[in-house]
């Protein structure tokens, strides 16, 4: 359950990124997945160099994920989105484009071998909690992951950006004639994506380990969440991203590990032919 | 004809097979404009269902070829239903599950399949002759397919869906009608790749196939059938001549690069909705004249 719990918030974490960005924008940000790729080798090459610290880390990674994000803002959507034409699917498709290059590259440069985190972080033992044994870093995940999404909610509740960022996903146009500037509010947007994403990113290198694909394939999952809860609304992300975690660890432990992705797949297109909106989602439109 | 030895004879054969399949997804992404990420997954039906008939039932390879067409239809059409009524980029997401989860089911029944290990000792039944032979008559079939009625309502859809719909046209069965006919495409090219490998393993048919095909069709132009083979042409055999250290991966790296630039700076592709024969000059106008017109009649509706 907490093992569950955890993994949801991590792809909590990621959920919030596409639904944020969703909500401005209206289009699926297939590159994502770098940002969390980029958070898990930024950490775990810092940690070959220096002692193992779990707080060091998560400022690399927060950073390296934040920069990525950011980078492919400014250097391929801010160019598509000048164009009024151009299709939100060919957005997406960019997007995808742009996580292929990085994943290949990393196998190029780096390697196609898994990257192992120190034990330090990895193996800390478990603790003793009503009868069942948890990992430690199951709960230190959960708890993390927990702050700095309490920190985005109240970023975006109470800040003078966060006035902007519920603005704009009402209209972004309308926004931008209020007199936000909309160039820097996407760049910031993008920033806190890639922020979560590169938290995610530590996360599951110290879970699993840091791999060339580790980014596309927990963002499967953080979409999937997103949907699950309703695109573009960020509690509905977070509820969908725990409910999945935990629906996928029950059906790893009891049914069949290798059903996993499928029943996860499968979720999703039922949710998008049962209820497009998903569980919190506002508008169906033009989803289906 | 030394010129022609096994190794070249090897290469032609496989561009020729994959040929096949690009064809299938750029009458389904290029002309329809629906994003499919899922489509080895089909090449994978076609050529397990081709290889356990051939191999358990005895039956003539052409016929395992064929029911492997049929199954992989049956499938297309079966996921089709549901999905195609998603959005493209949702459609996007659940393709790809779509091609994870059908390698995820070969590589889990042990029994049948043989799981990761795969098959061998299906039947050899592919050689140049029959693949080129099979290629004309494919593209014969989708030049037809394109200028029938059914084809012209695909350009109208991927124009734009609204007014294909104020048109008259009924998008939904159009969409599981073009993905149904790129499903049983892909399926023979997969079974011919089984047959002519004389094996099959779920690991040719991973994500990363999907990806090569839809690539491979975006570049060549989504709007036309001879960009789509030329780029076809040129790219499949690439990874031959570029035997380097992780080619693959350089491969691949640069394929995105040009994508992400492709779509940027010229979301059409290269060729663009234009179409390019050797048959002359004649054609080649005539090709031109054809499709401004299905686009016009397209934008004229909105």
């Amino acid at each position: 359950m907490i093992n569950g719990l955890s993994i949801g918030s991590v792809y909590a974490l990621m959920a919030v990124g596409y639904s944020l960005i969703y909500s401005l924008l209206s289009f699926t940000n297939f590159a994502h997945a770098v940002a969390v790729t980029a958070g898990a080798y930024v950490s775990c090459y810092l940690f070959m160099y220096t002692q193992p610290n779990l707080l060091l880390g998560l400022v690399a990674s927060l950073l390296g994920g934040a920069l990525v994000s950011v980078l492919i803002e400014i250097l391929v959507y801010r160019n598509m989105l000048m164009k009024r034409n151009s299709k939100k699917l060919y957005l997406m498709i960019a997007g995808w484009g742009i996580s292929t290059v990085a994943e290949n590259l990393i196998i190029i440069f780096i390697s196609s071998i898994s990257q192992f985190y120190p034990s330090e972080l990895t193996s800390m033992g478990s603790i003793q909690l009503l009868g069942s044994s948890i990992g430690k870093v199951d709960v230190i995940i959960l708890v993390l992951s927990i702050l700095s999404m309490a920190a985005l909610q109240s970023y975006i509740s109470f800040s003078r950006d966060g006035l902007a960022i519920r603005g704009a996903s009402h209209n972004l146009q309308y926004a931008s004639l209020m007199g936000v500037n909309t160039d820097t509010l996407l760049i910031k947007v993008f920033a806190i994506a890639g922020v979560l994403a590169g938290i995610a990113g530590l996360f599951m290198g110290i879970k699993y380990t840091a791999y060339p694909t580790l980014g596309s394939v927990m963002t499967n999952k953080a979409f999937i969440s997103a949907v699950l809860g309703g695109l573009g609304s960020l509690p509905g992300a977070i509820a969908g991203a725990f409910l999945l975690g935990v629906i996928e660890v029950f059906v790893a432990g009891y049914i069949s590990s290798a059903l996993r992705d499928m029943i996860s797949f499968g979720i999703l297109i039922l949710v998008l032919i049962v209820r497009p909106s998903g569980l919190m989602g506002k508008s169906s439109e033009d989803k289906a | 004809m030394t010129i022609i030895n096994a190794y070249w004879t090897g290469i032609i054969t496989q561009t020729g097979i994959m040929l096949i399949a690009i064809i299938g997804v750029s009458l389904l992404t290029g002309f329809t404009g629906i994003f499919s990420m899922g489509h080895a997954g089909f090449m994978c039906v076609g050529a397990y269902v081709s290889a356990l008939l051939v191999k358990s039932c005895g039956l003539p390879i052409w016929v395992g070829i064929l029911c492997g067409m049929a199954a992989s239809m049956l499938f297309g059409l079966l996921i089709g239903l549901p999905t195609l009524r998603l959005r493209g980029d949702y459609f996007l997401i659940a393709s790809i599950g779509i091609g994870e989860a059908i390698r995820l089911i070969v590589e889990n029944t042990y029994d049948l399949t043989g799981g990761s290990t795969g098959m061998m000792d299906i039947g050899r039944f592919t050689s140049l002759p029959v693949v080129l032979l099979l290629d004309v008559l494919v593209i014969i079939f989708a030049v037809r397919f394109l200028k029938s009625k059914f084809g012209r309502n695909c350009v109208a859809i991927r124009e734009d869906e609204t007014a294909a719909i104020a048109m008259g046209i009924d998008v939904y069965r159009t969409k599981v009608l073009v993905f149904i006919i790129s499903c049983a495409l892909v399926a023979l090219s997969g079974a011919l790749l089984g047959h002519y490998l004389n094996y099959v393993n779920p690991k040719i048919f991973n994500a990363r196939k999907s990806s090569e095909l839809i690539m491979t069709v975006i570049m060549g132009g989504s709007g036309s059938l001879t960009g789509s083979i030329l780029a076809g042409l040129v790219l499949t055999p690439l990874p031959e001549f570029l035997r380097t250290e992780s080619a693959q991966e350089w491969r691949m790296a640069i394929y995105g690069i040009l994508i992400v630039l492709i779509i940027m700076f010229r979301p059409n592709g290269l060729m663009g909705n234009k179409e390019l024969t050797i048959a002359g000059i004649k054609r080649f106008f005539q090709r031109i004249r054809l499709l401004p017109a299905s686009r016009k009649s397209a934008k004229g509706k909105e």
